[in-house]
């Protein structure tokens, strides 16, 4: 289906988002913002969540932490325990404390790498991926917000327009998809 | 957006927009290297080769090639393995520490000496291994099952411990330092001209596109990596120590180790940055962003944790006499008088006494002492892991088999190579990655950019500062002069006696007009309360009132010549409003 994208262009953060605040607050809904760096407070204005990467390293954390008890009770305890000057070798909370600078790290590798892994798949940010940005200058000094026309159908194409050049822009680039 | 006292000095110097930044870090990746580079890259890759030549005439003879006799099973390469470990540490330590604890002035060297500590990391990787002797069989350091009767690593072992934790070290430090590169890898991508390096750089970025939501996970995923590799820091070099407090050696066997470890790694990994920070903001030009007042910060690092290191050597000294045991205070009596006694006040000389010296100003703030005692420190440290190791034990319990450690030119080849290696990927480095995080550098801007900052208007979201402000005012003198006003320290106070005779000649009629075209005008529907401010008064405020300033808005956009004029005008209380600094109080009231 085709669809009407306006890409809005600023030149400055905070230009862009009490732009944002005003066009949200006349009812546009704004699609996507492009910038250079994280523009701090723009999430909430434009819909936005919080993200739930911090949960998903927490699970990755327990698991990893699990794997690791779960391992050495096996290799320590139960498969090959080790007689060291007779003291207890078949109980693992017993021989607990020089199993825990392994569990830690153990825990940071998984955490780690899972959570980081999780966030490049859910960025869609792998190596070959093509990059989408409107603008090769949104990575240097520009910021664009997206705008559809299928989203704000409450508006004209010409009215949304207007609404945009209110904000203070410096560029304005319409596209059909 | 982050908020910063106005007295504190600015991390990114000069009148810098985000293009400048962008352009500044991206140059000296796009264009040609200067032929120094080239000199410096021959010169660490043929050091950088010998030492690959020695390490292979070591695994193709064996471990015996070292300077090692029976006494002395362990010299330079654990000291070695201590040593880039420890310098390994202050990335890290920077871009996660530091960023819990919302350092911003971290933004500007986190990259570099995340990239250093990871390049530290990978030499240090190098000892174990070869002290192994046959590498092809490192991987039984691992629990795999195997033929053995499925016979497991030791799970009890500091040695294993060490695997886990400089594996997980390197490999969180390096996707943490990925993660952050991402994004100016994108950069570079979109700036790129030649074909070659486009396609490099698109793979390198991953399709990074600047999404918000991306930027939201991304700010979420390294706040919690940091949150993951502060304890990470820690528990590394805790471990390390381990390898020896856990032993039965003198000398070896004192709880003190662990933090006096992670203190000493901190205090060398500070340094190397140091010196290789001081070089490389000079030679890339990014005096701007790296300047004194960040040389300044790792210096007080550097002398807090070399004050550490130095309280735990006199601990240590104290205790194993205070302890009783004979064999405990001999090991030290031994490091300070014995044949060792060069190395131990080398040791002492480096670690205790130099980064005391930075209690001074004016020493921290230079940059060639800086650089002189982080060459300093690094030697040192490097002392202090042969003091620990070597002296310990060459005079074990039976003086029969007491003995002397002499490296062998494989143990030197071994040190020097690994050096060169170290320096081969940091100046591969410097040549193609962001040396400056940029992203986050750009974020800082607005709050810690000295135009910004000197600005007297940064509340107000304009993509310039100071001059475009004052663009609407109709006398061109005024439009000249707030622009200086931002531009560095001596302009400005030249300015400021020039503004000044120039007001003492006008009569009060002009300094009216001055003022009000300079903080623009405001009627009395709108006033604030002005009495808010340190030492208006009632009647105070209706003298203001009376010489046209009604808001905060005016009153914020007060120079140091705006309140020479309103004093000429009000005639009361001279100097006070500058004293009290009423523009930034004006900024803090407006915005509540």
């Amino acid at each position: 289906m085709a669809d009407q994208v306006i890409y809005a262009m600023y030149d400055d953060d905070d230009v862009l988002k009490d732009g944002a605040k005003k066009l949200v607050a006349k009812g546009v809904k704004v699609e996507e913002v492009f910038s250079p760096f994280p523009i701090h407070g723009i999430d909430p204005i434009i819909g936005v969540e919080q993200t739930r990467l911090g949960i998903f390293a927490f699970i990755y954390g327990l698991i990893g932490l699990t794997l690791a008890t779960i391992g050495m009770r096996y290799f320590m305890i139960v498969d090959w325990p080790m007689n060291i000057g007779g003291k207890p070798s078949f109980s693992y909370l017993e021989n607990i404390l020089s199993f825990i600078p392994i569990s830690f790290e153990f825990t940071v590798l998984c955490a780690a790498h899972g959570m980081a892994i999780t966030y490049l798949i859910a960025n869609r940010t792998l190596p070959g991926m093509k990059a989408q940005n409107p603008d090769p200058r949104t990575t240097d000094d520009r910021f664009v917000m997206e705008l559809r026309a299928s989203q704000n159908k409450q508006f004209t194409a010409e009215e949304l327009e207007a609404l945009v050049k209110e904000t203070g822009i410096v560029e304005l680039e319409q596209k059909t998809i | 957006m982050h908020k910063e006292a106005a007295i504190r000095e600015p991390l990114i110097l000069g009148h810098k927009t985000y293009h400048d930044i962008t352009e500044d870090v991206c140059k000296p990746i796009e264009d040609k290297a200067p032929k120094t580079w080239y000199l410096l890259f021959g010169i660490a890759l043929i050091i950088g080769l010998y030492g690959v030549g020695c390490i292979l005439y070591l695994l193709g003879t064996g471990v015996g090639v070292w300077g090692l006799n029976k006494t002395i099973g362990w010299a330079w390469d654990i000291t070695n393995f201590v040593w880039w470990v420890g310098i390994g540490h202050a990335g890290t330590l920077i871009s996660a520490v530091l960023l819990l604890f919302r350092q911003k002035w971290r933004m500007a060297i986190n990259r570099s000496a995340e990239a250093m500590t990871i390049f530290a990391v990978f030499m240090a990787g190098l000892f174990p291994l070869i002290h192994m002797g046959r590498l092809w069989l490192g991987y039984w350091v691992l629990p795999l099952p195997n033929q053995f009767g499925s016979l497991w690593v030791n799970f009890n072992s500091p040695l294993l411990w060490d695997v886990f934790a400089i594996s997980t070290y390197l490999s969180v430090s390096l996707v943490f330092w990925y993660i952050g590169l991402i994004p100016d890898f994108a950069t570079i991508r979109d700036r790129a001209k030649k074909p070659i390096s486009k396609k490099m750089y698109s793979i390198l970025s991953f399709g990074w596109s600047g999404r918000a939501k991306h930027w939201n996970r991304f700010e979420l995923v390294s706040l919690v990596l940091a949150g993951l590799a502060t304890p990470l820091v820690f528990s590394v070099h805790s471990i390390v120590s381990f390898d020896f407090a856990t032993s039965v050696i003198p000398g070896w066997h004192t709880t003190i180790f662990p933090p006096y470890f992670v203190a000493g790694a901190v205090f060398s990994g500070f340094a190397m940055v140091q010196t290789l920070l001081l070089v490389m903001r000079k030679a890339m030009k990014l005096e701007a962003y790296i300047h004194t007042k960040h040389v300044e910060y790792m210096n007080i690092v550097i002398m807090v944790t070399g004050s550490i290191v130095g309280t735990a050597y006199i601990t240590e000294l104290f205790i194993s006499w205070y302890s009783g045991v004979e064999y405990e205070a001999y090991a030290f009596i031994n490091r300070a008088t014995g044949p060792y006694w060069w190395a131990y006040w080398a040791m002492m000389t480096c670690n205790v006494i130099s980064p005391q010296l930075m209690w001074f100003r004016k020493l921290r703030r230079s940059l060639l002492f800086t650089f002189f005692i982080s060459i300093i420190v690094n030697i040192g440290m490097w002392f202090e892991r042969y003091v620990i190791i070597v002296t310990s034990i060459h005079r074990d319990y039976l003086p029969s088999s007491w003995s002397m450690h002499y490296p062998s030119h494989i143990d030197l080849g071994v040190y020097i190579g690994t050096i060169g290696l170290f320096f081969v990927f940091f100046l591969l480095f410097a040549r193609y990655f962001p040396v400056l995080a940029l992203n986050e550098v750009k974020t800082i801007l607005k709050s810690s950019g000295e135009s910004y900052k000197n600005a007297p208007d940064d509340h107000h979201p304009e993509p310039t500062p100071a001059p475009v402000e004052a663009a609407p005012v109709a006398e061109a003198p005024v439009v000249e002069e707030k622009k200086e006003e931002a531009s560095p320290a001596e302009e400005t106070k030249a300015d400021d006696n020039a503004s000044t005779e120039e007001s003492e000649d006008s009569g009060k009629l002009n300094a009216s007009a001055q003022l009000m075209s300079a903080i623009g005008p405001a009627t009395e529907a709108n006033k604030d309360d002005l009495k808010k401010l340190s030492g208006v008064g009632p009647a105070f405020e209706s003298a203001l009132n009376a010489a046209g300033i009604y808001t905060f808005e005016q009153v914020s956009k007060m120079t140091k010549k705006e309140y020479d004029l309103m004093d000429s005008i009000t005639g009361k209380f001279p100097g006070k409003a500058e004293k009290e600094d009423w523009a930034s109080q004006a900024k803090e009231l407006m915005n509540k």
